[in-house]
């Protein structure tokens, strides 16, 4: 049953990744990505990680992409006519590159043996929340400054000028 | 574990390959690009959460967090960008962003 639905997921994350990134409409590609991440938040459901699947949905699909989504809307750039599609030479390392990485993706999917999943000990919240805010106390405050970089940041490129 | 360790991977790495494909096809479209990068930053994290679920350890999910941390710091600093330089010189395409000065 979990395996069914696996895999039904893994193909949904990967066909709209695919239409996702060649889709010629910006919208569209972001409509396309936001139900990728959906899906890839079903699955870190299944590998025993609710709560970043919480913050995949809320922060990736939620925040992230309707971010995306206001730049794209209010520079105008979806209706724009020039959004030329890329040409073939533009596209040929692109397919040199998706050859070698199918190939060898092939040979190790066809070489590994298959062994059994093993049994993984359960892992709740409240041991994430020990690990975040105990061993990675100081990381927690590296992103905080971060964040407080990047706010100063987006203030200051995006600030009205006197032209 | 509800599948093997190495199905996931391979769902990861040909998400990632999709990701540095869309960088590569649209190398002239800052938006796209910026879309490559979150693809493949997605795949890292599927990466980080599997080897979380697999070795029975919590440090998968911390790091996850904290790329989503850093992608969100990053795509907003980003768009910023994009937006200063579109008012400025009403394009989008990377060839002609050259300089950020005044």
């Amino acid at each position: 049953m979990e395996q069914t639905i696996f895999y039904i997921l893994a193909g949904v994350i990967i066909i709209a990744t695919l239409f996702a990134i060649t889709e010629k409409h910006p919208v569209h590609a972001i409509i396309y990505l936001v139900t990728s991440f959906f899906a890839l938040a079903v699955v870190f459901y299944q590998l025993a990680a609710p709560l970043i699947a919480m913050f995949e949905v809320i922060i990736y699909a939620g925040a992230v992409m309707v971010l995306f989504m206001f730049v794209i809307m209010m520079l105008d750039l979806g209706s724009e006519k020039d959004a030329k599609r890329p040409t073939l030479t533009h596209c040929i390392p692109a397919l040199v590159l998706a050859g070698v990485i199918l190939v060898s993706l092939s040979l190790l999917a066809f070489k590994q043996s298959g062994a059994p999943p093993i049994v993984s000990p359960l892992l709740s919240i409240k041991d994430f929340a020990l690990s975040l805010f105990g061993k990675y106390g100081v990381a927690i405050e590296i992103i905080s400054m971060q964040l407080l970089f990047a706010v100063v940041g987006v203030l200051y490129l995006g600030r009205r000028r006197k032209l | 574990m509800i599948v093997p360790l190495s199905h996931l991977l391979i769902l990861a790495s040909i998400l990632f390959s999709l990701g540095l494909i869309c960088v590569l096809i649209w190398r002239s479209n800052i938006i796209m690009i910026l879309i490559g990068i979150e693809i493949m930053l997605n795949a890292a994290m599927l990466v980080f959460v599997s080897g979380s679920n697999y070795w029975g350890d919590v440090d998968g999910q911390v790091f996850a967090l904290m790329i989503i941390a850093m992608t969100s710091a990053e795509v907003s600093l980003a768009l910023a960008m994009v937006v200063y330089l579109h008012r400025r010189n009403k394009t989008v395409n990377v060839d002609d962003l050259r300089e950020l000065k005044d």
